[in-house]
């Protein structure tokens, strides 16, 4: 169980981040996040929708994001989720810390590129 | 993870399933609104989304404390284990619980002497100033004294170890007058006494330094029991006044419930100020305790030295009258110390200290005996569980979790055992306590359930389940899934690894019950030894006491005489066969000892002065010369009778009489010569353990210094109750202003062995309980074992073997057991033997016949305990046996 977290835990903390992005603009209910995901991250984050909900469930107990049960488009109930002001906060960081280390590892690949520019 | 999302983790995992089952629903109608069949709908959602199960499983999993769930997984599975085996929970427990209910007793009444401080303002402080090495007997000495009053009058005045000193002395007076009259403890104190311990006052004022003043004091503070039962807890403002020995006292307050003084396991019942005598304080009547409150931030060892310092100057200037020049160079000597004396001071702990360590010793084996009786017991259980551990194994259960598992059902086990060992602890206290209280007196001991003794418990009930729950737990987990699956308890012969342990324990316990018993058969023997013991004198049948007349206006030259006529007023009482007077009572402890000079040797000799009635009363005869009688009186020569102690002692064996012995002088009594005038055999002196030192009687009409009291032994065929009621009422006739006590001499005598009896009485419980729990253990290994290799026998019955021949199979097995245990056992009681010696009379530790006894005992046991398995071995049915196969 401990070894498994350890392998994905990059991999985790990327859709921690999507999560957050996905719900920057406005709430949004697990389905519409899963989708949502699938279709930017082409399937490599989220194979199963399911593995989506533990990353919600810890997303909200560390207080990024909130849930209210609210009506869908179809008008069933589902639980909706919304940024909070900390969750905010943690997006801008981790994109900015995530900036700097593509760019980081952009120079280690590609050095070529990076001295012709 | 947090505290909230536990507690309402169900709550959660429902509410996630509502929402995973919203999400399917919502893939399900999407799928439908793409062009799927209804019935593909539905899987399609289904796989999109994974397996809800896992996910939440997952959620859960983040939600709980993974060692708080598993943890009460395990004790709730161990409850419903021990649930279905009810009898196994209630040996155990109960087991437990008298193993540790004893442990928890004795410590609690260790910790009520021994440990625990006066009930005062920070205790630790406390320090009690005292002679480095003792007095050397010098002078008169008190219980607890260990001072003279001049010399705490000269520390109070020069010291600066201490924040504030005190100083405290105990006595029995007497309350009431003519027939109301009672004794109480009057404890003297010195004005700064409760100011400086601390003691706030209960009710009106305590004593300070005004209330010190001229003999008698007018002024006295009650304890709240003394204040609750003897006066009526009254209003102390309207004004309590009593007579204390004829003396008008006025109660001004009374202490907290909680003070009993400064003396443990004592009381107090009156405090009354130090008073100044009209003819001065007495330099050698060592009667006081002095202590201190070290000031703060100061030492005992900083606080000695300065003592030690002002010394030359304190003894300097108390030197005793009257004495020898060599006592008063020994006195000069004599240097002032400082002890820690948070605990106050106890007769109870040095009389029992040692008893109640090697109570805690032997209750603790006790407690080991029953450990290793369960750690069998869970043997025997997790090797029945074997197949389920096994597969628990197989099926990928950690050897970590599976210990917790097994672990948890002796931790139960512990606690219910320690819980109910907590509750059993205080009546068993009780019981000690009053084991230990002297008929007709009482011993005032507050035994309570504090953190120490929590602490202890707690501890032992930890020991008990690492001894008794990891071993079994730790084999258990050990074992290799795929062996036991095979094997699975169907072997055709146990194997001799796999009862190793449960034979460790058995001999284990075999030694540690040869152990106990050797000390009960030791301390039982040693208490007979004491209560069939010839002192030398008769101690049936006597009636002691004590007869006091300082309330009566009676003039000190007609004393003598009045003394006498009290006397014939005794033996004129019906059922009085003889009676004596005398200075003290032997055998109860008093002492009184003059330095003596016979020819050249310098010896001391013990010396009691006796009416002419005591050697008939006593019963012990005059072996050479002649007693005394009325014609030696204050004019006549001064003569003694002497012991032989004294006569080979002081005259090396020579024909004592007509030959004379000079006493020291000491205040009050002058040197004088007696001459010898006969001898008698030799007699305990005031204890029934000591060696007889050199005594020598005197006529009572020869005392030098005679008081307004005298010590009353009477020889009467009527009991000691009856006869004193008929005397006490006899003289408060014709003398009602005489204090009259009297009591049975043979119960007085054997209340001074009351330690040897609590050692008696608890060795051999505890040498019986341990001999039952090793009996129950052997009993269970051997059928434990016998059910193991049922195959085996079964086979060598249809072999033809005879049924004496499998009864000696199994009969093998354990005396092979009991012979290295005992062997064990007596190689330890040996060892042991020794911290026990000091506690003995008339064996030694290494006594055989009793070593011989114990193991033959023990040996009895165990072959009872291990032919009913046997013999069911040998009726087993091989047909049966086989068939199982």
């Amino acid at each position: 169980m401990r070894k498994k977290a350890a392998q994905t835990d990059i991999l985790q903390g990327t859709l921690d981040m999507l999560i957050l992005q996905t719900l920057a603009p406005g709430p949004a209910h697990g389905h519409t996040i899963a989708y949502a995901i699938e279709r930017r991250s082409e399937e490599v984050l989220l194979v199963e929708h399911g593995s989506l909900y533990p990353a919600l469930h810890r997303l909200e107990d560390r207080g990024w994001i909130a849930s209210f049960w609210g009506t869908s488009e179809n008008n069933r109930k589902a639980r909706y989720y919304r940024l909070t002001a900390a969750g905010r906060k943690q997006l801008t960081e981790e994109m900015s810390r995530w900036e700097l280390v593509v760019r980081a590892v952009n120079r280690v690949l590609r050095p070529a590129e990076d001295e012709r520019a | 993870m947090s505290w909230r999302k536990f507690i309402r983790r169900r709550w959660w995992d429902e509410e996630r399933g509502r929402e995973i089952a919203a999400y399917l629903e919502t893939e399900t109608v999407e799928n439908i609104a793409r062009g799927m069949p209804p019935a593909d709908a539905a899987a399609a959602a289904r796989r999109k989304f994974g397996n809800p199960g896992a996910v939440r499983e997952e959620i859960y999993r983040m939600n709980t404390i993974d060692w708080l769930e598993s943890t009460w997984q395990d004790l709730h599975y161990a409850a419903r284990g021990l649930r279905r085996a009810p009898g196994f929970a209630a040996v155990a427990i109960l087991s437990l619980a008298l193993g540790m209910g004893a442990n928890t007793a004795i410590f609690q009444l260790l910790d009520a002497v021994r440990l625990r401080s006066l009930p005062v303002v920070r205790p630790k402080e406390l320090a009690e100033v005292k002679i480095a090495g003792g007095n050397h007997g010098m002078g008169l000495n008190q219980q607890y004294g260990e001072l003279t009053r001049p010399l705490w009058d000269m520390i109070r005045d020069k010291q600066q170890a201490f924040a504030g000193t005190f100083a405290w002395c105990a006595n029995q007076r007497y309350i009431g007058r003519g027939s109301e009259m009672r004794h109480f403890d009057e404890m003297q104190v010195s004005g700064d006494f409760f100011r400086v311990l601390g003691v706030p006052p209960f009710r009106g004022r305590l004593l300070g330094p005004q209330d010190e003043g001229a003999c008698p004091s007018s002024t006295a503070v009650a304890s709240y029991a003394y204040w609750q039962s003897e006066l009526g807890g009254r209003d102390i403002a309207s004004g309590i006044k009593v007579y204390a020995d004829n003396e008008l006292l006025e109660i001004v307050g009374v202490t907290p419930p909680e003070f009993f003084g400064m003396a443990v396991g004592e009381k107090f019942d009156l405090a009354l100020p130090f008073c100044q005598p009209k003819d001065g304080l007495r330099r050698d009547i060592f009667e006081v305790s002095v202590m201190g409150r070290l000031r703060p931030g100061g030492t005992i060892e900083r606080a000695s030295a300065a003592m030690d310092v002002l010394s030359p100057g304190i003894f300097e200037a108390t030197i005793p009258p009257g004495r020898d020049p060599r006592t008063i160079q020994t006195y000069k000597h004599f240097r002032l110390a400082v002890y820690p004396a948070s605990g106050g001071v106890s007769q109870l702990r040095e009389q029992y200290d040692k008893s109640l360590w090697l109570l805690l010793g032997i209750t603790g084996l006790v407690l080991l005996i029953a450990c290793a009786n369960l750690a069998n017991l869970m043997l025997a259980r997790s090797s029945a569980r074997g197949r389920e551990i096994a597969i628990r194994l197989a099926l990928g259960a950690s050897r970590g979790r599976l210990l917790r598992h097994l672990l948890a059902e002796s931790g139960l086990l512990a606690l219910a055992g320690g819980a109910l060992g907590i509750a059993l602890a205080g009546p068993l206290s009780r019981v000690l306590i009053w084991s230990i209280t002297p008929e007709g007196e009482t011993v005032n001991l507050q035994v309570a359930t504090d953190w120490r003794v929590l602490l202890f418990a707690a501890a032992a009930a930890i020991l008990a389940c690492i001894i008794f729950g990891a071993l079994p737990a730790l084999r258990a987990s050990n074992s290799q899934p795929a062996e036991a699956m095979k094997t699975g308890g169907r072997g055709m012969t146990a194997g001799r690894e796999r009862l190793s342990l449960e034979r460790i324990m058995v001999v284990t316990q075999i030694s540690v019950s040869l152990l106990l018993l050797v000390g009960a058969l030791l301390f039982v023997r040693s208490f007979r030894n004491l209560m069939t013991f010839n002192p030398g004198m008769r101690v049936g049948g006597i009636t002691a006491g004590f007869l006091g007349f300082w309330q009566s206006n009676v003039p000190p030259d007609r004393w003598l005489e009045y003394k006498r006529e009290l006397l014939e007023e005794v033996r004129a009482t019906p059922g009085v066969l003889d009676a004596a007077t005398t200075s003290n009572a032997p055998l109860l402890g008093s002492s009184w000892e003059h330095g003596v000079r016979v020819g050249s040797v310098e010896d001391t000799s013990k010396f009691t002065w006796v009416s002419p009635g005591y050697f008939n009363t006593m019963g012990i005869p005059v072996v050479r010369g002649r007693g005394f009688d009325r014609n030696d009186t204050a004019a006549s020569t001064r003569v003694a009778v002497v012991n032989q102690t004294f006569v080979r002692r002081l005259l090396a064996g020579a024909d004592p009489i007509g030959r004379t012995l000079r006493t020291g002088q000491e205040p009050g009594y002058p040197s004088t010569v007696y001459e010898i005038v006969g001898v008698i055999p030799d007699t305990q002196y005031n204890d029934l353990r000591g060696k007889t030192p050199p005594m020598t009687f005197e006529p009572a009409s020869q005392l030098p210094s005679p008081g307004p009291w005298t010590g009353l032994l009477i020889h009467s065929n009527i009991p000691a109750a009856a006869l004193s009621s008929t005397i006490k009422r006899r003289l408060a006739a014709t003398n009602p202003d005489v204090i009259a006590e009297l009591s049975d001499f043979e119960q007085d005598v054997h209340n001074g062995l009351a330690p040897d009896r609590l050692m008696a009485m608890l060795t051999g419980f505890f040498g019986i309980l341990a001999a039952v729990l090793a009996m129950i253990g052997l009993y269970g290994v051997i059928s434990y074992m016998v059910a193991r290799r049922r195959n085996e026998i079964g086979i060598r019955v249809a072999l033809g073997a005879k049924r004496g021949q499998i009864v000696s199979l199994v009969m093998r097995e354990s005396a092979y057991l009991l012979a290295i245990g005992i062997a064990i056992g007596m190689a330890v009681s040996l060892a042991a033997g020794r911290s026990a010696g000091s506690l003995l009379f008339g064996l030694k530790p290494y006594d055989a016949p009793t070593l011989l006894a114990a193991a033959v005992l023990l040996a009895v046991v165990a072959a009872a305990a291990s032919f009913v398995p046997a013999r069911r071995a040998s009726k087993l049915d091989p047909m049966a046996a086989l068939r199982d196969e």
